[in-house]
């Protein structure tokens, strides 16, 4: 490679960086008003704006019909902010454990989050549990998400230290253990629990109300908040642990510390919205690819990549074969997966790898 | 305002000649009745020649009365309406302008009630009336509604029973500020006079309601005095069938258990200990020994049809396979406990006598 084309890659990679926050802002912006506007019935921008400054007491001189406002303010709105939080917390969990893990596959399901919820969740429906009303099923999953974590944890932790391979031979054994009960009560669900099941394990924002957003968003946002903070010790955990170690990084609580945002973040959004698959995966890696692996960048790129693309994604799943909606997770999947490989063979073209 | 009226001729005349059935296996069996129980073969053979074979069954006979078409009581109906819905919760409504119907046995009630030009949407469960159910705009099925779909056709009641859902959905219909009426569907012969009641009551014509549950009320009434002149009743295996990958059996507490035993037959399935909805094997089979079997039209069609449906390991080595004696119905028509429960349960009956004549040493 000559020095002339060195110098000019990285001039590129350097606009990428600076250019990267403020395109992603845009990017989720288009991507709100598009998931609020389209549908069954249309809400355009300036009835949108209408409808928000109402509620703020401003009256602008748009006809606004009752059925757009309900539309709009009680369904399309609290479902995209809930695809923004649940998107971003997928996506930055997923940044942080492929980053601890120094390993390209790690997903927040490594950590018995999601397998861990199911469980709760198919409990709460089998054993027909409904003490908290519509709030019962998600604070279960939350529950039995996070508190599977929490063994993940403590079960490889010795002597004060968690090595990162017990942990996810550890984290591989819960998941089959919580995967096998839940197949238990899978089997022992009736019909009309088995339908119900079958639905949740689809995922999907379709049941989004205000109050489910407003559940959510404190965890999400005190996870998403504190992330960046680990930008820096993540970044020298690349070099492997006793390198980090030695620049003086507290390995062991930036661990622990990583560990607990996504579990917070995904336990949250799995339990609210079910397991949506391939965002945690995906997003960091379109991002390093497109940015470098500086995790101070990656992190907050990949909250907004991610919630642009699961709002964009529900978009797709509930406009392709309305009225009835698509699975989320077959959309973010049948998307994400071929720009990936397309990414990945060109990096491979441009870097020279294998 | 409209009245409900039935649209063909043939139906009329099917209506008729379920009646003159209907009348001459009631007479057949206050004969029997009267000679005892040295029932002769040849008391019998009318009966036999008479009533259909259990395989050529009609199936959902389309004349909602078999006595023509209702007069409105009620010119107008009486709105605002009040109804108490399945939680306890009161909802008031206050317009019928547009109705969404949630599932297709409310959709048949309103229809029965003389209310469907007001109906905008329905279910994909809802197939009776076909020709108006068919045109309507569809919400997709009954347990997987979104809002979305249903808000954009701006209704001004949305209606339905216990099965629809999911909660969310329904929560969110509710937060949009649109009426939402939920009646209980519990697995009963009461269900269709509760929901035709509740359906009545929500769109302001409560009269109306009353008399066509009463009539339903007495047609099933009627189908229960029939089945009790059952003296042999027969085993009758109920097969859920989609296809190769799902078959299932129906055990106790099931719709169609109900429908089984008030139409004079032994749930075969029930009797050998199963509860709800379980796998069919030939074990089951075997164990039941059933001497009807009884499917869903599209259950029957998804098999391949009667020798598709024989080739279930086990079903042709049973009294029900060997004799061909098999009834399918439309799924609506039999589990759906709406305003003809009452002739469903009088098909059935028909067919558990004859074969219970048949199966007579």
């Amino acid at each position: 490679m000559s020095a002339a084309m060195t110098i000019t890659l990285q001039r590129i990679a350097g606009w990428r960086r600076t250019g990267l926050l403020p395109v992603l802002i845009l990017a989720l912006a288009v991507a709100v008003a598009l998931g609020a506007g389209i549908g069954p019935v249309v809400v355009p921008p300036d009835v949108m704006l209408a409808i928000l400054l109402r509620k703020t007491g401003i009256l602008l001189d748009v006809p606004v019909s009752m059925q757009q406002e309900a539309i709009f303010w009680t369904i399309r709105l609290p479902r995209v902010a809930l695809g923004v939080l649940a998107g971003a917390a997928l996506a930055v969990s997923g940044a942080l454990l492929q980053g601890v893990f120094r390993n390209p596959l790690a997903d927040p399901g490594l950590i018995g989050v999601s397998s861990g919820a199911a469980l709760g969740a198919v409990a709460v429906i089998v054993l027909g549990i409904s003490s908290l009303g519509l709030m019962t099923l998600p604070l279960a999953a939350f529950l039995t998400g996070t508190a599977t974590t929490f063994f993940v944890y403590r079960l490889a932790q010795r002597h004060g230290r968690t090595d990162v391979a017990t942990l996810l031979l550890v984290g591989l054994a819960l998941n089959a253990m919580a995967g096998a009960a839940t197949g238990l009560l899978t089997y022992l669900a009736d019909d009309a629990q088995l339908r119900s099941i079958v639905f949740w394990t689809m995922g999907g924002l379709g049941g989004a109300l205000w109050e489910t957003v407003l559940v959510a968003a404190p965890w999400i946002a005190v996870s998403l908040a504190l992330a960046p903070r680990l930008g820096r010790a993540l970044n020298l955990f690349a070099l492997g642990e006793t390198e980090a170690r030695h620049l003086g990084i507290e390995v062991e609580q930036v661990k622990r510390a990583a560990i607990l945002l996504s579990a917070l973040a995904t336990g949250t959004a799995v339990a609210l919205v079910g397991p949506i698959g391939f965002i945690g995966l995906i997003v960091p890696h379109i991002v390093r690819l497109i940015a470098g692996p500086d995790h101070r960048l990656l992190l907050p790129a990949c909250a907004l990549g991610g919630a642009s693309l699961l709002v964009l994604a529900d978009l797709v799943a509930r406009t392709m074969a309305a009225p009835a909606e698509v699975p989320v997770g077959l959309i973010t999947a049948c998307a994400g997966g071929p720009f990936f490989l397309a990414l990945i063979l060109r990096a491979r073209r441009q870097y020279g790898w294998g | 305002m409209k009245s409900w009226k039935p649209d063909h001729r043939s139906v009329a005349a099917t209506g008729r000649l379920r009646q003159t059935l209907l009348l001459f296996s009631l007479a057949v069996a206050v004969l029997l009745a009267a000679c005892g129980t040295t029932s002769s073969s040849s008391g019998v053979s009318p009966a036999e020649t008479a009533l259909p074979a259990p395989t050529s069954l009609p199936a959902a006979p389309a004349s909602l009365t078999s006595s023509g078409e209702m007069a409105p009581v009620e010119a107008e109906p009486q709105l605002p309406a009040t109804v108490v819905d399945y939680q306890g919760e009161q909802v008031t409504i206050t317009s019928i302008e547009r109705i969404v119907s949630l599932n297709g046995d409310i959709t048949e009630i309103i229809f029965a009630l003389g209310m469907g030009e007001y109906v905008v949407g329905v279910d994909s469960s809802a197939t009776y009336p076909p020709e108006r159910t068919k045109t309507l705009p569809n919400i997709g099925y009954q347990r997987r509604l979104s809002a979305e779909g249903i808000l954009s056709l701006n209704p001004t009641l949305v209606i339905g029973d216990e099965a629809a859902g999911p909660p969310e959905t329904l929560a969110q219909i509710r937060a949009a500020g649109v009426p939402l009426a939920i009646t209980a569907d519990p697995p009963s012969l009461d269900a269709p006079q509760q929901k035709i009641r509740f359906v009545a009551q929500a769109l302001g014509i409560p009269q109306r309601g009353e008399r066509l549950a009463a009539r339903v009320e007495a047609e099933i009434a009627a189908a229960r005095d029939l089945a009790q002149r059952i003296a042999n009743p027969p085993h009758v295996l109920f097969l859920y069938l989609r296809g190769t990958d799902v078959q299932q059996v129906a055990g106790r507490n099931t719709p169609v258990d109900v429908m089984i035993a008030a139409a004079g037959g032994i749930n075969a399935a029930a009797d050998a200990g199963i509860v709800e909805f379980k796998p069919l094997s030939p074990e089951v089979v075997i164990a039941a020994q059933p001497d009807v079997l009884l499917v869903l039209d599209k259950g029957l069609e998804s098999v391949g049809g009667v020798d598709g449906l024989l080739k279930i390991p086990g079903l042709a080595d049973t009294p029900a396979g060997r004799q061909r004696r098999i009834i399918a119905l439309d799924d609506l028509y039999l589990l759906g406990m709406g305003p003809r429960t009452g002739q469903a349960l009088t098909d059935l009956t028909i067919a558990f006598y004859d074969a219970a004549q048949g199966s007579r040493p």
